[in-house]
């Protein structure tokens, strides 16, 4: 029978010639990742199994991003706990505050070249689904399978059907890999690939660059599903050569690709040309509106930032929006680089001057306001958009405050405005 | 194996930020998070439960955060099973390595109301509703799940192999 591309991942690292769906496989993993919040868990879960140590420590990644710089006593406490961890096992890859390579964890991983094509990998966060833009197989887990995972380097999985998003053609100008996926969510729903993957095909994959395909990814999640992939092509090599030059110089990869007789559960054909700018209204992700169909709703504060849109592209693209331009008056615009490069790169190329002229205050990369932990949380009644990617209730503070979920243009067009605006309303 | 106790009923798509809410994340500790367990859907919930009683609610139960704070908070709260026509994943995933109990049954989550007395047959997988006098027939777990919910989870279960 033949096996679509997730399927060939699970198979080679199981040992297995054939998967099918449905089936209960052991396999390998190439990458194990925590972070702030998941890690103390799965700590003491690692301990309580007498594990005398990890199974590889330059393949397990440690991010302490959450509630870092830590916003309380609490939180200091869980990543003095974390660090600790990590230097007794001597971890590879682990991140401190400050360093050059820290950050959002899903920003970080794939920027400090630790995700390659046909890797397994599982992460105990749920977004640990964005490395399926690189070709690997990457799902999100909680902290009694990440503590396992450290002590054994396997893990077990059943394998998923999959959809098939066969995309065509290329995105208007100002509609992004986030207006895509929220789109897709509101079409199927946040259950409409409940342990599925979603598996993005056709010729209009050529058109993503890697910063739409993480964004899209980093949301399978948000539709419920199990993975988000896409096909290894030259945009991903390109990746590589920056990012992860030693893995790739040494052909530390594998491109595996769906059977041309692949069967997917279903098959949902999408023309890039025909998705609006989107906004997903509170309080879940398949509230998808398009630009254009709503009233006005006024808002109090944006968010730019995190491991759907705080990469490099998203920021030059903000800096397009934001330049020469003034945030509306009371309201506060947040931008927050995911990563000590983003941020470094900001500063070169003069971004950060262009935000702080706009009236935007600039963090330090953390996860923040995203899960409303710190750094921008709402009030009661207050309203904000944000390039996240949850918008559930007390999501980003009070229950009684709203998230809409959009892209960068959106955002930005919408921090200007001091209410929910596309981009076309700032020329 | 049995469970015997009231029905608290939600609606579809319970997430894991109203199940336990980000902001008290810091801490792992069980009965903290129980003390916050559902407040954001449901502000009574933590003085109302009772040892025993069981969570009914729509489909894809647990959807968001892959946090096991969730199933661990809403297990310390003394909940004994959540009934659901299905749950999210990475929930279903965590419950199960937690040990807490959870049932697939669109039937029974369609028809039991808020505040029925239920009681669940975790080896039949028979849910019975004493309230109304109907039953239900879920899928009875396989031997595996119901070691590691009788071990009190993944840990135990491992441990005492
Ligand atoms: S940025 Fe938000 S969604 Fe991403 S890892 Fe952090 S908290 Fe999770």
């Amino acid at each position: 029978m033949s096996m679509t591309m997730t399927q060939k991942i699970l198979a080679a690292h199981a040992g297995l010639e054939q998967v099918n769906p449905g089936q209960l496989i052991e396999a390998k993993l190439d990458l194990v990742l925590g972070n702030d919040v998941t890690t103390p868990p799965a700590i003491k879960v690692f301990e309580e199994t007498g594990a005398a140590d990890v199974f590889d420590k330059s393949k397990v990644a440690l991010v302490p991003d959450h509630f870092t710089p830590n916003k309380d006593i609490k939180s200091a406490e869980h990543c003095a706990m974390m660090r600790t961890f990590a230097k007794r096992f001597d971890i590879d890859n682990y991140y401190e505050q400050g360093e050059a390579e820290m950050g959002i964890e899903h920003v970080v991983l794939p920027e400090n070249g630790l995700v390659m094509p046909g890797y397994a990998i599982i992460g105990a966060d749920s977004h640990t689904c964005t490395y399926g833009a690189l070709g690997a197989f990457a799902t999100g887990v909680g902290s009694t399978d990440l503590a396992c995972a450290m002590a054994a380097g396997q893990t077990w999985f059943r394998v998923p059907e999959a959809i098939n998003f066969k995309l065509s053609g290329q995105l208007k100008p100002g509609v992004t890999g986030k207006d895509l996926i929220l789109h897709i969510i509101g079409m199927i729903g946040v259950d409409g690939a409940l342990y599925q993957s979603m598996e993005f095909t056709g010729s209009g994959v050529a058109n993503l660059p890697m910063s739409d395909r993480l964004t899209i990814c980093n949301m399978a999640i948000e539709a419920g599903g199990k993975n988000g992939i896409f096909p290894v092509d030259q945009i991903t090599l390109d990746y590589l050569k920056v990012f992860a030059p030693e893995r790739y110089e040494r052909g530390d990869y594998t491109v595996f690709s769906a059977d041309e007789d692949a069967s997917y559960i279903r098959t949902i054909e999408i023309d890039l040309a025909s998705v609006p700018l989107t906004v997903a209204f509170p309080h879940l992700p398949e509230n998808a509106k398009a630009i254009g169909t709503f009233g006005r709703v006024d808002i109090d504060q944006v968010v730019i930032g995190s491991c759907t849109n705080g990469r490099m592209e998203d920021m030059r693209l903000a800096a397009d929006y934001l330049k020469g331009r003034k945030v509306s008056k009371g309201l506060r615009l947040i931008v927050i680089p995911g990563s000590q490069r983003v941020y470094r790169e900001c500063l070169r190329e003069g971004l950060i001057e262009i935000f702080v002229d706009a009236g935007a205050v600039v963090s330090a990369p953390t996860c923040g306001p995203c899960l409303g932990g710190h750094m921008g949380i709402l009030a009661a009644g207050e309203r904000c958009v944000a390039t996240t990617n949850r918008n559930f209730v007390g999501r980003m503070g009070h229950p009684k405050s709203e998230v809409y979920l959009a892209g960068v243009p959106v955002a930005c067009a919408s921090a200007v405005k001091g209410y929910v605006a596309g981009p076309d309303e700032l020329l | 194996m049995n469970a015997q106790g009231k029905a608290f009923k939600y609606g579809a798509n319970v997430d894991t930020d109203v199940i336990i809410p980000a902001r008290y994340l810091n801490t792992a500790d069980p009965t903290e998070l129980a003390a916050h367990c559902m407040e954001d859907i449901d502000k009574s919930f933590v003085e109302r439960v009772k040892p025993g009683d069981m969570i009914v609610a729509g489909p894809n139960f647990g959807c968001g955060s892959s946090r096991e704070h969730a199933p661990v908070a809403i297990k310390a709260s003394g909940v004994s099973c959540v009934i659901a026509p299905s749950f999210a994943r990475i929930f279903y995933r965590n419950a199960i390595n937690m040990g807490l109990a959870i049932m697939e049954c669109p039937e029974a989550a369609e028809a039991i109301n808020d505040g029925d007395e239920l009681v669940v047959d975790f080896d039949s997988g028979v849910i019975k509703n004493l309230t109304s006098g109907s039953s239900y027939q879920a899928e009875p777990f396989p031997e595996f799940i119901k070691k590691i919910i009788e071990a009190d989870g993944l840990v135990g279960y491992i441990s005492k192999k």
